[in-house]
């Protein structure tokens, strides 16, 4: 009864996500045909450019697996009911240190993979511990002082980065070459994938097992859901909070190292690359599970390759993406808000027909 | 040292911290009436990046500043309004929907403006106007103080007038009480036979209106111009603002001065060869310092109680 309970649940909130997709899409066509000459390239461009090349097809994949990290990172957080949007500084910060360790360091060629992301990992963690912390003693709002962290750690990175590890002999701002034995190989030739993509879905499997299968992972969600019932239950929220924001920073820092290791040759961000948000939007989309993120992932990634062909190919700029992006943000927000209706529809059912039988 | 006490107490940084506090006034204010009304305004940040470019829009099109002013305080009231749809007609979360507006709107204004002039970064092919200064009488011929409170930017006395007046609708007005009730004591409202959601969509347009005030300031009187992202943050520094000013008009002004010195003085201390990258992180880290110390200070008093 309850699995059944839970399926139709399930199968409300994904046919309502599915509605706000398609709701926003449409807003999408009407405003293209708004502001474009030729609407109907740039529409079949928006859905048909990701395939149009090899090359397009890859970035989206590869944009995808950032997503994830992201993604990833900011359900573990949200799940545990915390804004804390700090995963944008995180996987800034870690990508930075990571390229600091393996331009620094003299570090063996067979530590040389590990030893950065590690790094990477640690630097998101201690990030997104920071506005944890300050919530869990002080009850300090996480948003703001995740918020504010963000730009600390942007300056905080740029100075390092000028200071310690600035490549003088190259034009702008970046750091020395990483090392040859730093870089993530290439799993598809010719296009932008590369092995991080396995370290990606090694990480929704982790982070799955984590929140649905242990102990720990089950408190973050009673938290989520009810910080009052996980008081009263002997969960010590403080400890939980803290865990939750830990695991979440290093799986954004981790994503910072793989992005600068398997992309670039060099860390050379001067602003926010705008991933930490990117997180959220996949987050939302993905119900906060896990799971679902590399589906949310691979969609946006889509989407945004898509309005890039369009904006190089026609008249349309790319930035239409993100009031796209607005619009189903609202509408699944909104649609959750009706899947919680719904389950008490379904539990008053439920118990009605226990009554009766 | 010296230099730096020096700069601090020269004429020249005092007009500029009341030039940087300005934008960061109008977002408190914002945020204020937002959050007295019981659902805070995250999306400050973002209304007044669009006000920003409305306003310049505006002003180019009907070549009157004081339109362009109007203008921008209009479409800061719808995109709150939107935010106060999503949030009280469709139950969205405050918090999230305020997030995706903040985002649309970084997009939007790039889009709008690619459209009208062909540029993604700067407004400089519309030739829009500016909000003047004004020179005011007696005040100015006062040595020194003359030189620092008059001569501002119009919009600058606006923001303390409109301090003012916010002061007196919150506390001496029967809609102020309400907004203050609905913050407080929700079903108190309701007994009352008005509807809290009414109230706090009117706070919500009001706070959509302040910070179109704000946003006109950015791109009307502090630049001449409107550049991509161009509030930069201002609208989240006012939050910490707002809660360490504990939601009080008079507190409010006095912090957010705090955050227009910090500000003020990164710029400053560039002079001195302390990197500009660390300065420019002192307001920010200000601003979680302040935050904690007040919240940490609400949370003792709570556990007193």
């Amino acid at each position: 009864m309850r699995e059944k309970l839970q399926n139709k649940n399930l199968w409300f909130s994904s046919a309502t996500t599915i509605l706000a997709v398609v709701i926003s899409l449409l807003i999408a066509f009407i405003l293209i045909m708004i502001f474009s000459d030729n609407p109907g390239a740039s529409i079949s461009d928006l859905l048909t450019g990701p395939f149009s090349s090899k090359r397009n097809l890859g970035n989206v994949i590869s944009m995808a697996s950032t997503f994830t990290f992201t993604g990833v990172a900011i359900c573990i957080m949200f799940q545990a009911s915390l804004f804390n949007v700090a995963a944008e500084g995180a996987f800034f910060l870690g990508a930075m240190f990571a390229a600091a360790a393996a331009t620094l360091w003299n570090i063996p060629v067979g530590l040389a993979l590990v030893v950065p992301m590690v790094i990477g990992a640690v630097t998101g963690a201690i990030i997104c511990f920071i506005p944890g912390i300050l919530k869990a003693k002080f009850n300090a709002d996480e948003l703001v002082s995740s918020l504010m962290l963000n730009y600390i750690v942007l300056y905080l990175g740029l100075y390092l980065l000028n200071t310690y590890i600035r490549d003088p002999q190259f034009g702008a701002l970046a750091s020395y070459q990483l090392p040859a034995a730093s870089k993530i190989s290439n799993l598809i030739q010719g296009t932008s994938v590369n092995n991080g993509i396995i370290i990606a879905i090694i990480l929704v499997i982790i982070s799955y097992v984590f929140l649905y299968r242990t102990k720990t992972g089950y408190s973050v969600r009673v938290l989520g859901q009810n910080k009052d019932y996980a008081n009263y239950s002997g969960i010590k929220v403080a400890k939980v909070i803290v865990i939750s924001q830990l695991a979440g920073g290093a799986v954004a820092g981790l994503g910072g190292a793989v992005e600068v290791m398997g992309m670039y040759g060099r860390f050379q961000w001067t602003s926010l690359p705008g991933y930490g948000w990117d997180g959220v939007i996949v987050a939302i989309l993905a119900g906060n599970k896990p799971q679902i993120v590399p589906v949310a992932a691979i969609f946006l990634a889509y989407l945004r390759i898509g309005a890039n062909v369009m904006a190089r190919s026609g008249d349309v700029p790319s930035e239409l993406i993100t009031v796209i992006q607005a619009v189903m943000i609202i509408l699944v927000t909104a649609s959750a808000l009706l899947s919680h209706i719904k389950k008490k529809i379904i539990i008053k059912e439920a118990l009605s027909d226990g009554q009766n039988s | 040292m010296d230099k730096i006490v020096d700069v601090i107490f020269s004429i020249a940084f005092l007009d500029s911290v009341i030039r940087v506090t300005t934008p960061i006034l109008f977002a408190t204010m914002a945020i204020l009436v937002s959050d007295r009304a019981g659902v805070l305004n995250i999306g400050v940040e973002g209304t007044m990046l669009v006000s920003a470019l409305a306003g310049v829009i505006g002003s180019a099109f009907t070549q009157n500043a004081w339109l362009g002013l109007l203008i921008a305080i209009l479409t800061g009231m719808a995109y709150s309004g939107i935010l106060a749809v999503c949030h009280l007609k469709l139950g969205t979360d405050v918090f999230l929907s305020a997030i995706a507006l903040n985002l649309m709107a970084s997009g939007l204004t790039v889009f709008v403006l690619y459209l009208l002039t062909g540029d993604k970064g700067v407004s400089t092919k519309l030739p829009s106007k500016v909000i003047p200064n004004v020179h005011i009488p007696v005040i100015k011929d006062i040595p020194v103080l003359g030189d620092i409170l008059s001569g501002q930017n119009a919009l600058t006395y606006i923001a303390i007038i409109t301090l003012i007046l916010l002061s007196i609708f919150l506390y001496k007005t029967r809609t102020g009480t309400y907004i203050r009730a609905a913050g407080e004591l929700p079903q108190a409202v309701e007994t009352a036979g008005v509807s809290v959601k009414k109230i706090r969509m009117l706070a919500l347009l009001l706070s959509g209106a302040i910070a179109g005030m704000g946003g006109a300031f950015m791109s009307m009187g502090y630049l001449s111009m409107f550049t991509k992202d161009m509030v930069a943050g201002r609208g989240f520094i006012a939050l910490a603002a707002e809660a360490m000013g504990r939601g009080l008009p008079g507190l409010s002004l006095l912090s957010s001065l705090l955050f227009g010195f910090a500000d003020a003085l990164a710029s400053s201390l560039q002079i001195f060869n302390i990197p500009s990258q660390l300065t420019r992180l002192v307001p920010y880290l200000l601003t979680i310092v302040a935050l904690t110390i007040y919240a940490a200070g609400e949370q003792k008093k709570r556990k007193k109680l």
